[in-house]
Protein backbone atom coordinates (compact mmCIF):
# COMPACT_ATOMS: atom_id res chain seq x y z
CA UNK A 1 0.00 0.00 0.00
CA UNK A 2 1.14 3.33 -0.72
CA UNK A 3 2.21 5.77 2.21
CA UNK A 4 0.92 9.44 2.22
CA UNK A 5 3.94 11.46 3.07
CA UNK A 6 5.75 14.97 2.84
CA UNK A 7 7.21 15.41 -0.74
CA UNK A 8 10.39 16.00 0.83
CA UNK A 9 10.12 12.46 2.69
CA UNK A 10 9.03 10.81 -0.21
CA UNK A 11 12.25 11.83 -2.49
CA UNK A 12 14.79 11.37 0.85
CA UNK A 13 12.79 7.51 0.95
CA UNK A 14 12.69 6.98 -2.96
CA UNK A 15 15.47 8.55 -5.09
CA UNK A 16 18.88 8.25 -3.54
CA UNK A 17 22.78 8.72 -5.53
CA UNK A 18 23.52 7.10 -8.58
CA UNK A 19 19.86 5.71 -8.87
CA UNK A 20 18.44 5.59 -12.54
CA UNK A 21 15.30 7.97 -12.16
CA UNK A 22 12.45 8.63 -14.83
CA UNK A 23 10.49 11.58 -14.42
CA UNK A 24 7.65 11.37 -16.93
CA UNK A 25 4.47 13.28 -17.95
CA UNK A 26 4.31 14.06 -21.58
CA UNK A 27 4.00 17.70 -21.66
CA UNK A 28 0.79 17.36 -19.42
CA UNK A 29 1.67 16.19 -15.72
CA UNK A 30 5.29 16.93 -15.74
CA UNK A 31 6.54 16.21 -11.51
CA UNK A 32 8.34 19.29 -11.70
CA UNK A 33 7.79 20.25 -8.18
CA UNK A 34 9.26 16.48 -6.93
CA UNK A 35 12.49 17.32 -9.82
CA UNK A 36 13.33 20.54 -7.63
CA UNK A 37 12.78 18.34 -4.31
CA UNK A 38 15.49 16.23 -5.90
CA UNK A 39 17.70 19.38 -6.96
CA UNK A 40 17.20 20.50 -3.31
CA UNK A 41 18.03 17.49 -1.39
CA UNK A 42 21.50 17.41 -4.04
CA UNK A 43 21.28 13.56 -5.08
CA UNK A 44 24.09 13.23 -7.54
CA UNK A 45 25.25 11.19 -10.12
CA UNK A 46 21.92 9.86 -11.16
CA UNK A 47 20.81 8.40 -14.31
CA UNK A 48 17.76 10.52 -15.64
CA UNK A 49 15.61 8.90 -17.98
CA UNK A 50 12.40 10.69 -19.45
CA UNK A 51 11.31 10.71 -23.12
CA UNK A 52 11.29 15.03 -22.90
CA UNK A 53 13.44 16.48 -20.81
CA UNK A 54 12.20 19.52 -20.92
CA UNK A 55 12.66 22.18 -18.45
CA UNK A 56 12.84 19.81 -15.57
CA UNK A 57 15.77 18.19 -16.46
CA UNK A 58 17.39 20.92 -18.04
CA UNK A 59 17.12 22.71 -14.60
CA UNK A 60 18.05 18.80 -12.92
CA UNK A 61 21.34 18.70 -14.79
CA UNK A 62 22.24 22.33 -14.90
CA UNK A 63 22.06 21.79 -11.07
CA UNK A 64 24.12 18.82 -11.45
CA UNK A 65 22.21 16.56 -10.11
CA UNK A 66 22.94 13.86 -13.24
CA UNK A 67 25.58 11.87 -14.79
CA UNK A 68 23.71 10.24 -17.72
CA UNK A 69 20.72 10.79 -19.75
CA UNK A 70 18.20 8.73 -21.12
CA UNK A 71 15.97 10.40 -23.74
CA UNK A 72 14.45 10.77 -27.05
CA UNK A 73 13.68 14.10 -27.35
CA UNK A 74 15.71 17.41 -25.60
CA UNK A 75 13.74 20.55 -26.76
CA UNK A 76 12.26 23.28 -25.35
CA UNK A 77 8.61 22.33 -27.05
CA UNK A 78 7.17 24.90 -29.32
CA UNK A 79 10.45 27.24 -28.42
CA UNK A 80 13.57 25.81 -29.44
CA UNK A 81 17.03 24.28 -27.46
CA UNK A 82 17.12 22.85 -23.73
CA UNK A 83 20.47 25.27 -22.90
CA UNK A 84 21.57 23.42 -20.10
CA UNK A 85 21.33 19.72 -21.89
CA UNK A 86 23.49 21.91 -25.03
CA UNK A 87 25.92 22.86 -22.49
CA UNK A 88 26.62 19.98 -20.77
CA UNK A 89 27.12 18.23 -24.22
CA UNK A 90 28.69 20.43 -26.04
CA UNK A 91 30.79 21.94 -22.75
CA UNK A 92 30.65 19.50 -19.98
CA UNK A 93 29.11 21.96 -17.91
CA UNK A 94 28.55 21.67 -14.84
CA UNK A 95 30.55 18.40 -15.62
CA UNK A 96 30.07 15.61 -18.96
CA UNK A 97 26.85 14.45 -19.33
CA UNK A 98 26.84 10.98 -20.83
CA UNK A 99 24.04 10.29 -23.48
CA UNK A 100 21.76 7.64 -24.48
CA UNK A 101 18.85 8.76 -27.08
CA UNK A 102 16.47 6.67 -28.56
CA UNK A 103 13.13 7.59 -30.91
CA UNK A 104 9.54 8.05 -29.19
CA UNK A 105 8.47 5.03 -30.11
CA UNK A 106 11.62 3.13 -29.11
CA UNK A 107 11.44 4.52 -25.26
CA UNK A 108 7.85 3.91 -25.11
CA UNK A 109 8.22 -0.04 -26.25
CA UNK A 110 11.55 0.10 -23.69
CA UNK A 111 8.72 1.37 -20.55
CA UNK A 112 5.90 -1.33 -21.90
CA UNK A 113 8.61 -4.57 -22.11
CA UNK A 114 9.55 -3.18 -18.17
CA UNK A 115 6.15 -2.78 -17.62
CA UNK A 116 5.56 -6.51 -18.83
CA UNK A 117 8.27 -7.85 -17.20
CA UNK A 118 9.75 -8.96 -20.54
CA UNK A 119 13.45 -7.88 -21.49
CA UNK A 120 12.92 -6.54 -24.78
CA UNK A 121 10.45 -5.10 -26.70
CA UNK A 122 9.66 -5.25 -30.91
CA UNK A 123 8.67 -2.60 -32.87
CA UNK A 124 9.02 -1.24 -36.32
CA UNK A 125 11.57 1.80 -35.84
CA UNK A 126 15.49 2.94 -36.26
CA UNK A 127 15.97 0.54 -39.44
CA UNK A 128 18.45 3.01 -41.70
CA UNK A 129 18.77 5.56 -39.06
CA UNK A 130 22.44 6.35 -37.48
CA UNK A 131 21.12 6.19 -33.98
CA UNK A 132 21.82 2.16 -33.30
CA UNK A 133 25.25 3.31 -34.15
CA UNK A 134 25.64 5.22 -31.05
CA UNK A 135 23.47 4.16 -28.91
CA UNK A 136 23.30 0.75 -26.99
CA UNK A 137 19.92 -1.61 -26.21
CA UNK A 138 19.10 -1.45 -29.52
CA UNK A 139 19.28 -4.73 -31.90
CA UNK A 140 17.93 -6.19 -34.63
CA UNK A 141 15.43 -9.16 -34.14
CA UNK A 142 14.19 -11.62 -37.05
CA UNK A 143 10.27 -12.79 -36.51
CA UNK A 144 10.53 -16.71 -35.95
CA UNK A 145 7.39 -17.06 -38.20
CA UNK A 146 7.78 -14.45 -40.74
CA UNK A 147 11.62 -14.16 -41.08
CA UNK A 148 11.11 -10.64 -41.13
CA UNK A 149 13.73 -8.28 -39.96
CA UNK A 150 12.34 -6.36 -36.67
CA UNK A 151 13.67 -4.10 -34.08
CA UNK A 152 14.23 -4.74 -30.61
CA UNK A 153 15.03 -2.80 -28.16
CA UNK A 154 16.12 -3.55 -24.32
CA UNK A 155 13.26 -2.80 -21.25
CA UNK A 156 13.63 0.22 -19.24
CA UNK A 157 13.57 -0.51 -15.38
CA UNK A 158 14.40 2.58 -13.36
CA UNK A 159 14.76 2.39 -9.82
CA UNK A 160 11.99 4.79 -9.39
CA UNK A 161 9.68 6.45 -11.62
CA UNK A 162 8.50 9.88 -10.22
CA UNK A 163 5.19 10.73 -11.81
CA UNK A 164 2.33 14.06 -10.99
CA UNK A 165 -1.48 13.02 -10.78
CA UNK A 166 -4.74 15.00 -10.08
CA UNK A 167 -5.79 13.11 -6.93
CA UNK A 168 -5.21 10.29 -4.78
CA UNK A 169 -7.40 9.00 -2.03
CA UNK A 170 -6.81 8.74 1.66
CA UNK A 171 -5.64 5.18 0.74
CA UNK A 172 -3.28 5.90 -1.98
CA UNK A 173 -4.95 5.27 -4.91
CA UNK A 174 -4.13 7.64 -7.70
CA UNK A 175 -6.11 8.78 -10.54
CA UNK A 176 -5.25 11.02 -13.33
CA UNK A 177 -6.71 12.16 -17.14
CA UNK A 178 -6.22 14.04 -20.11
CA UNK A 179 -2.67 13.01 -21.88
CA UNK A 180 -1.74 9.98 -19.80
CA UNK A 181 1.56 9.53 -21.82
CA UNK A 182 3.79 6.63 -20.12
CA UNK A 183 3.15 7.11 -16.65
CA UNK A 184 1.36 4.10 -16.62
CA UNK A 185 4.26 1.91 -17.84
CA UNK A 186 7.23 4.02 -16.19
CA UNK A 187 5.41 3.46 -12.89
CA UNK A 188 4.85 -0.38 -13.29
CA UNK A 189 8.63 -0.52 -14.82
CA UNK A 190 10.21 0.78 -11.96
CA UNK A 191 10.92 -0.22 -8.42
CA UNK A 192 9.88 2.44 -6.40
CA UNK A 193 7.50 5.40 -7.65
CA UNK A 194 6.63 8.47 -5.98
CA UNK A 195 3.51 10.15 -6.92
CA UNK A 196 2.80 13.58 -6.41
CA UNK A 197 -1.16 15.14 -6.47
CA UNK A 198 -2.86 18.55 -6.99
CA UNK A 199 -5.35 16.90 -4.07
CA UNK A 200 -6.18 14.15 -1.64
CA UNK A 201 -9.80 12.97 -1.75
CA UNK A 202 -11.78 10.46 0.27
CA UNK A 203 -12.61 8.59 -2.87
CA UNK A 204 -12.23 9.27 -6.30
CA UNK A 205 -15.18 9.22 -8.65
CA UNK A 206 -15.04 7.81 -11.79
CA UNK A 207 -13.97 10.44 -14.68
CA UNK A 208 -13.64 9.49 -18.50
CA UNK A 209 -10.42 7.72 -19.76
CA UNK A 210 -8.83 7.92 -16.37
CA UNK A 211 -6.26 6.05 -15.44
CA UNK A 212 -6.27 4.71 -11.92
CA UNK A 213 -2.72 3.16 -10.18
CA UNK A 214 -3.95 0.87 -7.03
CA UNK A 215 -1.85 2.39 -4.00
CA UNK A 216 -0.29 -1.23 -4.06
CA UNK A 217 1.55 -0.25 -7.19
CA UNK A 218 2.69 2.67 -5.83
CA UNK A 219 5.62 3.10 -2.84
CA UNK A 220 4.72 7.03 -2.12
CA UNK A 221 2.13 10.01 -2.32
CA UNK A 222 2.96 13.58 -1.52
CA UNK A 223 0.40 16.18 -1.80
CA UNK A 224 1.82 18.81 -4.37
CA UNK A 225 -0.89 21.09 -5.17
CA UNK A 226 0.32 22.75 -8.27
CA UNK A 227 3.29 20.47 -8.70
CA UNK A 228 3.12 20.41 -12.63
CA UNK A 229 4.25 24.17 -13.16
CA UNK A 230 5.02 25.74 -15.91
CA UNK A 231 3.66 21.80 -17.25
CA UNK A 232 -0.10 21.27 -16.11
CA UNK A 233 -2.68 19.43 -14.63
CA UNK A 234 -5.74 19.60 -16.56
CA UNK A 235 -9.03 20.45 -14.77
CA UNK A 236 -6.79 22.16 -12.03
CA UNK A 237 -4.34 24.13 -14.23
CA UNK A 238 -3.43 25.40 -17.56
CA UNK A 239 0.05 25.38 -19.35
CA UNK A 240 2.24 28.08 -18.67
CA UNK A 241 3.41 28.65 -22.26
CA UNK A 242 4.42 32.29 -21.24
CA UNK A 243 7.21 30.61 -19.14
CA UNK A 244 8.44 27.73 -21.11
CA UNK A 245 9.29 31.06 -23.93
CA UNK A 246 10.64 32.82 -20.90
CA UNK A 247 13.10 29.65 -19.77
CA UNK A 248 15.07 30.19 -23.21
CA UNK A 249 16.39 33.68 -21.67
CA UNK A 250 16.86 32.43 -18.15
CA UNK A 251 18.74 29.04 -19.01
CA UNK A 252 20.85 30.68 -21.76
CA UNK A 253 23.41 32.16 -19.83
CA UNK A 254 25.52 29.94 -16.81
CA UNK A 255 24.43 33.16 -14.22
CA UNK A 256 21.07 34.07 -14.97
CA UNK A 257 20.49 30.10 -14.52
CA UNK A 258 22.02 30.05 -11.52
CA UNK A 259 20.42 33.35 -10.01
CA UNK A 260 17.07 31.94 -10.80
CA UNK A 261 17.48 28.89 -9.01
CA UNK A 262 18.50 30.30 -5.77
CA UNK A 263 15.85 32.46 -5.89
CA UNK A 264 12.93 30.10 -7.11
CA UNK A 265 13.82 26.35 -5.97
CA UNK A 266 16.48 26.82 -3.42
CA UNK A 267 15.04 29.96 -1.55
CA UNK A 268 11.23 29.86 -2.84
CA UNK A 269 11.09 25.99 -2.12
CA UNK A 270 9.10 24.38 0.02
CA UNK A 271 11.19 24.14 3.31
CA UNK A 272 12.30 20.51 3.96
CA UNK A 273 13.36 19.06 7.36
CA UNK A 274 15.36 16.46 5.31
CA UNK A 275 17.27 19.30 3.23
CA UNK A 276 18.27 21.40 5.67
CA UNK A 277 20.12 18.60 6.95
CA UNK A 278 21.63 18.34 3.66
CA UNK A 279 22.41 22.16 4.41
CA UNK A 280 24.08 21.62 7.46
CA UNK A 281 27.21 19.18 5.35
CA UNK A 282 28.60 22.85 5.26
CA UNK A 283 26.31 24.87 2.93
CA UNK A 284 28.80 24.10 -0.08
CA UNK A 285 27.54 24.83 -3.35
CA UNK A 286 25.93 21.74 -5.31
CA UNK A 287 27.96 22.91 -8.42
CA UNK A 288 31.28 23.12 -6.73
CA UNK A 289 30.47 19.92 -5.02
CA UNK A 290 29.84 18.59 -8.74
CA UNK A 291 33.06 20.81 -10.47
CA UNK A 292 35.00 18.96 -7.41
CA UNK A 293 33.87 15.45 -7.98
CA UNK A 294 34.58 15.58 -11.60
CA UNK A 295 37.85 17.17 -11.90
CA UNK A 296 36.91 20.91 -10.93
CA UNK A 297 36.87 21.49 -14.57
CA UNK A 298 34.10 24.20 -14.34
CA UNK A 299 34.50 27.40 -15.67
CA UNK A 300 33.04 28.95 -12.99
CA UNK A 301 33.68 26.57 -10.07
CA UNK A 302 37.33 28.88 -9.55
CA UNK A 303 34.93 32.31 -9.53
CA UNK A 304 32.81 34.01 -7.53
CA UNK A 305 29.39 33.11 -9.36
CA UNK A 306 29.21 30.27 -7.48
CA UNK A 307 28.92 31.55 -4.30
CA UNK A 308 25.42 32.22 -5.03
CA UNK A 309 24.39 28.59 -4.50
CA UNK A 310 25.02 28.80 -1.15
CA UNK A 311 22.00 27.72 0.46
CA UNK A 312 19.98 30.56 2.09
CA UNK B 1 -2.00 41.13 -49.62
CA UNK B 2 1.90 41.28 -49.50
CA UNK B 3 2.77 38.05 -47.98
CA UNK B 4 6.86 37.03 -46.86
CA UNK B 5 8.15 33.68 -48.02
CA UNK B 6 7.47 31.45 -44.74
CA UNK B 7 3.70 32.17 -45.50
CA UNK B 8 3.83 31.29 -48.92
CA UNK B 9 5.87 28.45 -47.49
CA UNK B 10 3.15 27.24 -44.80
CA UNK B 11 0.02 28.10 -47.66
CA UNK B 12 1.96 25.83 -49.86
CA UNK B 13 2.36 23.19 -47.64
CA UNK B 14 -1.52 23.34 -46.08
CA UNK B 15 -3.02 23.16 -49.97
CA UNK B 16 -1.20 19.52 -49.59
CA UNK B 17 -3.57 18.99 -47.22
CA UNK B 18 -7.11 17.18 -48.61
CA UNK B 19 -10.28 17.44 -46.28
CA UNK B 20 -10.48 14.41 -44.16
CA UNK B 21 -6.94 12.90 -44.43
CA UNK B 22 -5.16 12.07 -41.40
CA UNK B 23 -2.01 13.55 -40.75
CA UNK B 24 0.59 12.90 -38.17
CA UNK B 25 1.85 16.58 -36.78
CA UNK B 26 4.97 17.66 -35.09
CA UNK B 27 5.56 21.11 -33.67
CA UNK B 28 6.37 24.28 -35.17
CA UNK B 29 6.05 24.98 -39.14
CA UNK B 30 3.80 21.61 -39.62
CA UNK B 31 1.35 22.75 -36.96
CA UNK B 32 0.78 25.99 -38.76
CA UNK B 33 0.51 24.47 -41.62
CA UNK B 34 -1.94 21.59 -40.68
CA UNK B 35 -4.38 24.02 -38.17
CA UNK B 36 -4.05 26.45 -41.42
CA UNK B 37 -5.53 23.55 -44.10
CA UNK B 38 -8.24 22.81 -40.68
CA UNK B 39 -9.37 26.47 -40.72
CA UNK B 40 -9.61 27.07 -44.83
CA UNK B 41 -10.27 24.30 -47.47
CA UNK B 42 -9.91 20.79 -44.84
CA UNK B 43 -12.47 21.32 -42.09
CA UNK B 44 -12.46 17.54 -41.70
CA UNK B 45 -8.85 16.67 -41.45
CA UNK B 46 -7.55 14.76 -38.99
CA UNK B 47 -4.89 16.15 -36.74
CA UNK B 48 -2.91 13.68 -34.58
CA UNK B 49 -0.48 14.73 -32.36
CA UNK B 50 2.38 12.31 -31.00
CA UNK B 51 0.81 13.16 -27.39
CA UNK B 52 -1.79 10.96 -28.12
CA UNK B 53 -4.66 13.39 -29.22
CA UNK B 54 -6.27 11.79 -31.88
CA UNK B 55 -8.75 14.62 -33.69
CA UNK B 56 -7.52 17.46 -32.23
CA UNK B 57 -9.66 20.84 -33.20
CA UNK B 58 -7.52 23.33 -31.69
CA UNK B 59 -8.99 27.03 -32.32
CA UNK B 60 -5.41 28.62 -31.19
CA UNK B 61 -2.16 27.14 -32.11
CA UNK B 62 -0.67 24.78 -29.71
CA UNK B 63 2.84 25.68 -28.35
CA UNK B 64 3.68 22.13 -27.63
CA UNK B 65 2.57 18.77 -28.69
CA UNK B 66 0.54 18.89 -25.77
CA UNK B 67 -1.08 21.78 -24.98
CA UNK B 68 -4.72 21.31 -23.12
CA UNK B 69 -6.41 22.54 -25.75
CA UNK B 70 -5.13 19.44 -28.20
CA UNK B 71 -6.83 16.95 -25.58
CA UNK B 72 -10.10 19.08 -24.49
CA UNK B 73 -10.97 19.04 -28.23
CA UNK B 74 -9.88 15.57 -29.15
CA UNK B 75 -12.05 12.74 -30.76
CA UNK B 76 -9.83 10.29 -28.69
CA UNK B 77 -6.61 10.80 -26.35
CA UNK B 78 -4.71 7.73 -25.87
CA UNK B 79 -1.19 6.89 -24.32
CA UNK B 80 1.88 7.49 -25.81
CA UNK B 81 2.37 3.73 -26.05
CA UNK B 82 -0.48 3.18 -28.03
CA UNK B 83 -0.59 6.10 -30.29
CA UNK B 84 3.35 4.70 -31.61
CA UNK B 85 2.10 1.23 -31.83
CA UNK B 86 -1.51 0.78 -32.72
CA UNK B 87 -1.78 4.21 -35.03
CA UNK B 88 1.51 4.95 -36.35
CA UNK B 89 3.13 2.01 -36.43
CA UNK B 90 0.52 0.13 -38.60
CA UNK B 91 0.78 2.72 -41.12
CA UNK B 92 -3.08 4.15 -40.72
CA UNK B 93 -1.84 7.56 -41.16
CA UNK B 94 -1.89 9.40 -44.44
CA UNK B 95 0.43 12.08 -44.06
CA UNK B 96 3.58 12.40 -41.46
CA UNK B 97 4.03 16.37 -41.31
CA UNK B 98 7.75 16.60 -39.93
CA UNK B 99 10.48 19.63 -39.77
CA UNK B 100 14.28 19.16 -40.17
CA UNK B 101 17.43 21.00 -39.26
CA UNK B 102 18.92 19.17 -42.48
CA UNK B 103 17.87 17.46 -45.16
CA UNK B 104 20.14 15.83 -47.98
CA UNK B 105 19.00 14.70 -51.65
CA UNK B 106 17.44 11.26 -50.93
CA UNK B 107 15.33 13.14 -48.46
CA UNK B 108 16.83 11.71 -45.07
CA UNK B 109 16.60 14.40 -42.19
CA UNK B 110 18.75 15.30 -39.42
CA UNK B 111 17.24 16.87 -36.20
CA UNK B 112 20.16 15.02 -33.95
CA UNK B 113 23.92 16.98 -34.52
CA UNK B 114 25.58 19.39 -36.57
CA UNK B 115 29.01 19.42 -36.71
CA UNK B 116 31.92 17.77 -34.46
CA UNK B 117 31.02 14.33 -34.02
CA UNK B 118 28.49 12.39 -32.35
CA UNK B 119 30.26 12.57 -28.51
CA UNK B 120 31.24 16.34 -28.57
CA UNK B 121 28.96 18.09 -31.58
CA UNK B 122 29.37 21.41 -32.65
CA UNK B 123 25.34 21.85 -32.00
CA UNK B 124 23.57 19.38 -30.28
CA UNK B 125 19.83 19.27 -31.83
CA UNK B 126 16.65 18.05 -29.56
CA UNK B 127 17.23 14.38 -31.43
CA UNK B 128 14.79 11.82 -32.78
CA UNK B 129 11.25 12.61 -30.88
CA UNK B 130 8.93 10.73 -33.23
CA UNK B 131 10.12 11.54 -36.40
CA UNK B 132 11.70 8.44 -37.24
CA UNK B 133 8.80 6.11 -36.76
CA UNK B 134 6.40 9.19 -38.15
CA UNK B 135 9.05 8.87 -41.51
CA UNK B 136 8.78 5.10 -41.63
CA UNK B 137 5.00 4.45 -41.43
CA UNK B 138 2.96 7.65 -42.50
CA UNK B 139 1.87 6.24 -46.14
CA UNK B 140 4.06 9.64 -47.29
CA UNK B 141 5.92 12.19 -45.41
CA UNK B 142 6.08 15.90 -45.93
CA UNK B 143 9.12 17.95 -44.73
CA UNK B 144 8.58 21.53 -44.31
CA UNK B 145 11.82 23.85 -43.73
CA UNK B 146 13.73 26.86 -45.02
CA UNK B 147 15.96 26.38 -47.80
CA UNK B 148 20.05 27.45 -47.74
CA UNK B 149 23.11 25.77 -48.05
CA UNK B 150 23.33 25.05 -44.19
CA UNK B 151 19.91 23.07 -44.18
CA UNK B 152 19.94 21.60 -48.12
CA UNK B 153 22.98 19.55 -48.12
CA UNK B 154 24.47 16.70 -49.77
CA UNK B 155 24.89 14.46 -46.57
CA UNK B 156 23.53 15.14 -43.59
CA UNK B 157 25.32 14.87 -40.57
CA UNK B 158 23.41 12.24 -38.43
CA UNK B 159 20.40 10.47 -40.17
CA UNK B 160 17.79 10.76 -37.92
CA UNK B 161 15.17 9.96 -40.38
CA UNK B 162 14.99 8.13 -43.31
CA UNK B 163 13.90 9.41 -46.68
CA UNK B 164 14.77 7.45 -49.34
CA UNK B 165 18.50 6.15 -47.63
CA UNK B 166 21.30 5.58 -50.23
CA UNK B 167 19.03 5.84 -53.00
CA UNK B 168 16.02 3.79 -54.86
CA UNK B 169 15.39 0.54 -52.92
CA UNK B 170 16.59 1.20 -49.53
CA UNK B 171 13.32 1.83 -48.23
CA UNK B 172 12.28 -1.21 -49.67
CA UNK B 173 15.75 -2.96 -48.17
CA UNK B 174 15.01 -1.21 -44.42
CA UNK B 175 11.49 -2.45 -44.65
CA UNK B 176 10.11 0.89 -44.34
CA UNK B 177 6.23 0.29 -44.97
CA UNK B 178 5.35 4.19 -46.13
CA UNK B 179 6.37 5.94 -49.47
CA UNK B 180 8.55 8.62 -47.79
CA UNK B 181 9.01 12.33 -48.54
CA UNK B 182 6.82 12.98 -51.69
CA UNK B 183 7.32 16.70 -50.86
CA UNK B 184 9.41 19.19 -49.34
CA UNK B 185 8.24 22.44 -49.35
CA UNK B 186 10.81 25.76 -48.62
CA UNK B 187 10.45 29.15 -48.26
CA UNK B 188 11.47 29.20 -52.40
CA UNK B 189 9.80 26.38 -53.77
CA UNK B 190 9.04 22.56 -53.93
CA UNK B 191 11.43 19.54 -54.13
CA UNK B 192 9.82 16.13 -54.72
CA UNK B 193 11.76 12.98 -55.60
CA UNK B 194 12.43 11.87 -59.00
CA UNK B 195 11.23 8.43 -59.31
CA UNK B 196 13.50 6.93 -61.05
CA UNK B 197 16.72 8.68 -59.14
CA UNK B 198 15.00 8.74 -55.56
CA UNK B 199 17.03 12.11 -55.76
CA UNK B 200 14.83 15.23 -54.42
CA UNK B 201 14.20 17.46 -57.85
CA UNK B 202 12.51 21.05 -57.96
CA UNK B 203 9.01 20.63 -59.16
CA UNK B 204 7.69 24.26 -57.91
CA UNK B 205 8.64 27.82 -57.76
CA UNK B 206 6.84 30.75 -55.83
CA UNK B 207 5.97 33.81 -57.96
CA UNK B 208 8.84 36.15 -58.43
CA UNK B 209 11.24 33.32 -57.34
CA UNK B 210 14.13 32.20 -59.42
CA UNK B 211 15.40 28.97 -60.12
CA UNK B 212 18.93 30.52 -59.94
CA UNK B 213 18.69 31.67 -55.93
CA UNK B 214 17.50 28.00 -55.25
CA UNK B 215 20.56 26.65 -56.71
CA UNK B 216 22.29 29.00 -54.55
CA UNK B 217 20.04 27.74 -51.74
CA UNK B 218 20.53 24.15 -52.45
CA UNK B 219 24.40 21.90 -51.42
CA UNK B 220 23.52 19.57 -53.85
CA UNK B 221 23.42 19.46 -57.77
CA UNK B 222 20.00 20.22 -57.89
CA UNK B 223 17.90 18.90 -60.71
CA UNK B 224 15.31 20.71 -62.44
CA UNK B 225 11.73 18.95 -63.15
CA UNK B 226 10.59 19.10 -66.80
CA UNK B 227 7.45 20.13 -65.45
CA UNK B 228 8.72 23.10 -63.29
CA UNK B 229 5.39 24.85 -62.47
CA UNK B 230 4.60 28.25 -60.68
CA UNK B 231 2.68 28.11 -57.15
CA UNK B 232 0.08 30.59 -56.83
CA UNK B 233 0.35 32.77 -54.02
CA UNK B 234 -1.76 32.98 -51.15
CA UNK B 235 -5.08 34.43 -51.26
CA UNK B 236 -6.26 36.84 -48.88
CA UNK B 237 -8.26 34.52 -47.09
CA UNK B 238 -5.27 32.03 -46.38
CA UNK B 239 -3.13 35.04 -45.25
CA UNK B 240 -5.83 36.09 -43.18
CA UNK B 241 -6.62 33.43 -41.31
CA UNK B 242 -2.91 32.09 -41.17
CA UNK B 243 -1.81 35.33 -39.71
CA UNK B 244 -5.00 35.24 -36.85
CA UNK B 245 -3.53 31.67 -36.22
CA UNK B 246 0.15 32.66 -35.24
CA UNK B 247 -1.68 35.62 -33.83
CA UNK B 248 -2.56 33.09 -30.88
CA UNK B 249 1.25 32.40 -30.09
CA UNK B 250 3.07 33.47 -27.42
CA UNK B 251 5.12 36.72 -28.69
CA UNK B 252 8.99 35.34 -28.80
CA UNK B 253 8.26 32.19 -30.54
CA UNK B 254 8.96 33.43 -33.76
CA UNK B 255 11.88 34.58 -32.52
CA UNK B 256 13.84 30.75 -31.31
CA UNK B 257 16.78 29.92 -33.12
CA UNK B 258 15.79 27.97 -36.09
CA UNK B 259 17.67 24.69 -36.06
CA UNK B 260 16.36 23.90 -33.00
CA UNK B 261 12.93 25.00 -32.96
CA UNK B 262 12.57 23.15 -36.78
CA UNK B 263 13.19 19.78 -34.52
CA UNK B 264 10.96 16.98 -34.92
CA UNK B 265 8.25 17.32 -32.57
Amino acid sequence: MAEIVSLAEAIAADVHDGDTVAMEGFTHLIPHAAGHEVIRQRRRNLTLVRMTPDVIYDQLIGAGCARKLVFSWAGNPGVGSLHRFRDAVERSWPAPLEIEEHSHAGMANRYLAGASGLPFAILRGYRGTDLPTHTAGVADIVCPFTGETLTAVAALRPDVTVIHAQRADKLGNVQYWGITGVQKEAVLAASRSVVTVEEIVDELDPRPGAVVLPSWMVTHVALAPNGAHPSYALDYSVRDNDFYVAWDAISRDRVSFQTWMDEHIFAGGESSPLASTAGGSGGSSPLASTAGGSGGSSPLASTAEHSQWRRP
Amino acid sequence: MTYTSDEMMTVTAARVLQDRMTCFVGIGLPSEAANLARATHAPNLVLIYESGTIGAKPDALPLSIGDGILAQTADSVVSVPEIFNYWLQPGRIDIGFLGAAQIDKFGNINTTVIGGDYASPKVRLPGAGGAPEIAAACREVIVVLRQSRRTFVDRVDFITSVGFGDGPGARHRLGLTGAGPQRVITDVGVLQPDPATSELVLTGIYPGGSVSDIYAKTGWDLQVSANLRELAPPSDLELSVLRGLVATMPASKAAAPEPARQGAA
